[in-house]
């Protein structure tokens, strides 16, 4: 449907290439030349293609619920100035800035993206950008492996489980030993036994999540800190919902020697999980190990300022096998709408709506944890998100959440077998009071009508 | 064009100057002029026990990275500390001031592997 | 108005504290929110007004080349026009507000949209199954050989530990294998350009995990002998893995299962016209043969009713649910199912052509390579000049001889007039290299302006070096200093005082 040639332009370029028909041209051997009637979708004009995705989307019936899903994608408010810079043809359509005299655009705004994560993470570099928040994660224990020759890690189970799941097919395939750190009855990482399991250096990194998975603000204690780093041990520290990096101390005040996460949060689409856009920022020292591409200031020959891509030679089209990484195409444009984000929103509205995230949340949690029957199940101070204790099995509390029109949340059952009464449940500045009392009013009913059944 | 006297060559590219039993060791000015504009030197570090032509560090150009391969096997006892701030020494004097590591030698006997100057002068007239 | 060339200050140099917009409403301090020592001392970002934000970032995007502007000759890279209906459907509030932790029951749209183009791309490919797990090319590799291993260790084999790449290969070949803990072992192309069956049969052996190849190669040539590479290495017992980067050239007329291809990937951000954004997101289906679909990663879009339902087209009888529960998965690639946005456009991609379309499309990918090849033999050296695929390559080597005209320089000249440069010095095999891909999307119009374009700077080559060395003068900015860049490492803005 792309394709402009006319009958005559065929043939006359047929004749200055020497070939009688297109056919001859693209002839293959018969032993690899396609045999049986391939199954392709039909071809539809573009009114009617517009027809079957609205079909597509009529049949994805979430957004007539009411939700209180977070769980590593957040919703949140995307001002429409986002959306018409971002997708501006040149910015949409370009390829990766390798040509950097026709690229100075993408490759500043990439700059200012290494700026904004680097603030909000207090760290002093960051790359510019990985897919998302999971394998920036494991590209971010290969720099500590790399780094410390050590092949373990040791992880949180307060670490989002997916985020351990990408960690664990990694390390399969580099032979590296993955560990796990329990939580403790407050919500957060159970550190009493790192002296102990450190004590023989064997972990490249510790790594933590805060706020975790559970909601729960998990940045690690001095004395915890101290005991890593008096092994060596280097401290990964894994942000899931970015906005939280706007309000919480940062991970370098903790001690995080790189600092990973997903960006998602910051102006982009939920999308039923991707794209999304994965951060890396780290100390100077591990500059050289960073993965990806990172975008340099420079001069140009006539002294004007101009921005490249540097460092190339970490790269995978360069160093092959002995890259920092394969990465090769990363998340850019997705980069680039959350650095509009950053920028449009500027500190006082990041901040502002980091607030109004605690604050819904908060009113979330003290409506139903009033509830009874229905307990907030960790101590722990949160973000947006916390865990709610409900009186039956939290898959059948849900299923009858939805039967009122309301996805109440995540059931951590799905995860953590000890936690199958637990709903893991987000506010955020969308969440409105008048939904919050819907959802405290289906609690109080559901919960009723099950203790009647008793 | 000749080689400075007294040097023994590895087929890598890299130079020994000997001195009793402790080897200074660089890139030759061939390597450097093919990696073009040099931007960082990743040696091994003091101490390290390095086995002959083993790949031991990396020297990074802009569009390039090549292996260093030691000459020669030893415990490595110095690295030139003017590379970090001033990697375009190595551009400049890659005899001399650019030199990567000093090493005590392990095994005399392996300077056998290496060349001559005027072999090596064959070796890239070659390339 | 500024002129493009003029500097464009860091969002950072302007901005001033005051000078916010009102997205939401004002909130009570954190400080109130929660206690002192769980927050930050500050933060240190510019408020800037939305208008100094659009004018910021549309005066980025004026600097910047897209396909939208210019014609992108980037040779294995696929750069074809990006249809702006694919965006909308995208942009659908159902299918972009869908979160993925949503009941299955709840996303049975987005689950078909998922479903439809696997099959569609397992049927063009000759694949059993694909995943729409990986991110990009690259990630579909690391999965490909992560299900390699995976399947290997299943079988008890445990001397596979090397994988075969051709000299010709893309950079992520190798950095992928070494992330799998795999050795790599170089082939020599021969004197045609192509991996020869007796170097195949040499180099395989009862180490040999995996063989990477693509075809076309990178060369733009087709490897005619593929069927019995595949047979050479199938009987070291190793697998075959296909790099999908050139699967532009071939659709609707050879499919890599057909020609004995075990393990492949695709890059949707190329055959299938998703947007490069300037690197990125892009997305890297994998695809298995019939023994290997058990490793592939979690979550699978399985169809319940499928096969008992009368026609394939369209999906709508059937109910659509995510699988997990696959006990030889080698686990999961990322932190959800797909870059599902993705999924989105491309399926739409294959609604607007279908099968005779995209036949079309390779067709005429191949015609517009071959007709620049054609036009310019005259004036470069052409090291395999005959009938290319979708792309081809040249060598400045003889006139970088002559008047020390590289072909990066070459390159730097198209900027000028308003082309983007073809891929250089890739791949490494051919000196002075310089990769021309048209795709099926240049009009014959394009492709003249191109090649008369490219006619006057080889002649200048010759004629007037200096010219074609000074290049680019017409550009934001001129040739920028990689060397400062790298030695003294600028990486962000840093706040002043």
């Amino acid at each position: 449907m792309y394709t402009p040639h006319t009958a005559r332009d065929i043939e006359a370029m047929l004749r200055v290439v020497g070939v009688a028909s297109l056919d001859e041209l693209v002839r293959v051997p018969d032993a690899v030349a396609v045999r049986a009637p391939l199954d392709v979708v039909p071809s539809l004009s573009e009114i009617e293609i517009a027809e079957r995705f609205a079909a597509f989307a009529e049949r994805t019936t979430a957004g007539e619920y009411i939700s209180f899903l977070g769980a590593g994608a957040y919703r949140h408010y995307v001002p429409p100035v986002i959306g018409a810079l971002a997708m501006r043809g040149e910015f949409l359509t370009a390829y990766t800035p390798y040509q950097a005299e026709v690229s100075q655009g993408y490759l500043q705004a990439i700059y200012e993206w290494q700026t904004y994560i680097a603030l909000l993470t207090g760290m002093d570099v960051a790359n510019a950008s990985v897919y998302d928040g999971a394998t920036a994660l494991a590209e971010g224990a290969i720099m500590a492996i790399n780094a410390t020759g050590r092949k373990a890690v040791l992880v949180s189970q307060a670490v989002h489980p997916n985020y351990r799941a990408v960690l664990r097919t990694y390390a399969a395939g580099l032979d590296v030993t993955v560990d796990e750190l329990p939580y403790a009855a407050g919500g957060t990482t159970d550190a009493s036994a790192l002296e102990s399991l450190l004590a023989d250096q064997r972990y490249a990194a510790v790594v933590v999540q805060s706020p975790n998975f559970f909601g729960a603000i998990d940045a690690l204690p001095a004395a915890a800190v101290a005991t890593i780093k008096a092994t060596k041990t280097l401290l990964i520290g894994v942000t899931a919902e970015a906005l939280s990096l706007a309000a919480l101390a940062t991970p370098a005040s903790w001690g995080v020697d790189i600092a990973v996460g997903e960006g998602q949060s910051f102006g982009n689409a939920i999308a039923y999980g991707g794209p999304h856009v994965g951060f890396i920022a780290t100390t100077t020292e591990h500059l050289r190990r960073i993965p990806g591409r990172l975008v340099g200031r420079t001069v140009d020959k006539d002294g004007r300022t101009a921005y490249v891509l540097t460092l190339q030679a970490r790269e995978q089209h360069i160093r092959r096998e002995k890259a920092t990484s394969n990465i090769c195409t990363n998340q850019a444009h997705c980069a680039l709408v959350a650095t509009i984000y950053l920028a449009a929103l500027g500190k006082t509205g990041l901040r502002d709506v980091a607030a109004h995230n605690i604050v819904r949340a908060n009113a979330l949690r003290d409506a139903v944890g009033a509830l009874e029957w229905h307990a907030v199940r960790f101590a722990a101070p949160t973000f947006n998100e916390f865990v709610l204790r409900v009186p039956d099995r939290a898959s059948v509390t849900l299923a009858a959440l939805r039967e009122r029109g309301i996805v109440g949340g995540l059931d951590l059952g799905r995860f953590y077998p000890e936690l199958a009464d637990c709903i893991l449940m987000t506010a955020t500045e969308l969440t409105t009071p008048a939904q919050i009392e819907r959802l405290a009013a289906a609690l109080a009913e559901i919960a009723a009508d099950a203790v009647a059944r008793i | 064009m000749a080689q400075p006297a007294g040097l023994l060559f590895s087929k890598d590219h890299e130079w020994v100057k000997l001195d009793g039993d402790v080897a200074t060791i660089g890139i030759s000015d061939y390597a450097q002029s093919s990696l073009g504009d040099i931007v960082y030197v990743e040696l091994p570090r003091v101490g390290a026990t390095l086995t002959q032509f083993a790949g031991i560090g990396v020297v990074e150009s802009v569009k390039a990275v090549s292996d260093i391969f030691t000459p020669l096997g030893g415990e490595v006892l110095e690295i030139n500390p003017a590379l970090e701030a001033d990697p375009a020494l190595v551009n400049r004097e890659p005899f001399d001031g650019g030199w990567f590591y000093k090493l005590k030698l392990g095994d005399d006997a392996e300077k056998s592997n290496l060349m001559s100057g005027a072999d090596y002068d064959k070796l890239i007239a070659e390339a | 108005m500024p002129s493009p060339a003029s500097e464009t200050p860091l969002i950072f140099d302007g901005g001033q504290d005051g000078r916010a917009n009102r997205y939401v409403p004002p909130a009570p301090p954190l400080a109130e929110l929660l206690p002192a020592a769980l927050l930050r001392d500050d933060l240190p970002l510019p408020d800037n007004t939305e208008l100094d934000v659009v004018r910021h970032f549309t005066r980025l995007s004026q600097k910047t080349f897209g396909i939208d502007t210019v014609f992108y000759p980037l040779g294995s890279c696929t750069m074809k026009y990006n249809p702006r209906i694919n965006d909308a459907l995208a942009n659908l509030p159902a299918l972009r507000d869908v979160h993925p932790f949503v009941p299955d029951e709840l996303a049975q749209g987005a689950l078909a949209v998922m479903w439809e183009l696997e099959r569609s791309l397992a049927s063009l490919f000759g694949m059993a199954a694909f995943s729409l797990n990986p991110a990009a090319g690259a990630h579909a590799e690391l999965t490909a050989l992560l299900i390699a291993k995976a399947y290997f260790k299943k079988k008890g084999d445990a001397r596979r530990t090397t994988v075969i790449v051709p000299d010709t290969a893309h950079g992520t070949n190798p950095a992928s294998a070494a992330m799998v803990g795999y050795n790599v072992v170089s082939l020599k192309s021969d004197e045609r350009g192509r991996v020869s069956v007796d170097a195949i049969r040499a180099a395989a052996g009862p180490d040999t995990a995996v063989c990477m190849m693509t075809n076309p190669n990178t060369l733009g040539l087709f490897e005619d002998h593929i069927h019995e590479i595949a047979a050479a290495v199938h009987a070291a017992g190793g697998l075959m893995y296909y790099d999908g980067a050139n699967a532009n050239a071939l659709m609707g007329n050879s499919r890599p299962g057909d020609m004995g291809f075990d393990l492949m990937h695709l890059n949707l951000h190329k055959t299938f016209s998703i947007p490069h954004g300037g690197g990125g997101a892009g997305a890297g289906p994998v695809g298995v043969a019939a023994h290997l679909v058990p490793f592939l990663p979690t979550p699978v879009v399985r169809a319940d009713g499928y096969g008992e339902t009368d026609g394939r087209w369209p999906s709508d009888g059937l109910t659509f649910s995510l699988d997990f529960e696959r006990p030889d998965a080698i686990g999961t690639m990322r932190s959800f199912w797909s870059n599902f946005a993705h999924m989105v456009r491309a399926l739409a991609y294959c609604y607007a052509n279908g099968t005779a379309g995209l036949t079309r499309v390779s067709q005429l990918a191949v015609l517009n390579a071959n007709y620049i090849r054609a036009s310019i033999r005259d004036l470069i050296d052409i090291p395999y000049d005959e009938i290319n695929r979708h792309e081809f390559v040249a060598s400045a080597q003889s006139i970088k001889r002559e008047s020390g005209v590289r072909a990066l320089d070459i390159g730097k000249a198209l900027l000028d007039r308003g082309y983007h440069a073809p891929t250089v010095y890739f791949p490494l095999l051919v000196p002075e290299c310089i990769m021309i891909e048209p795709t099926e999307t240049e009009s014959k119009e394009t492709l003249d302006g191109f090649i008369a374009a490219l006619r006057d700077i080889l002649i200048a080559a010759r004629e007037n070096p200096q010219s074609v060395l000074d290049a680019p003068v017409n550009t934001p900015v001129s040739r920028v200093d990689e060397t400062r860049a790298a030695r003294q490492p600028d990486l962000r803005w840093h706040k002043k005082g």
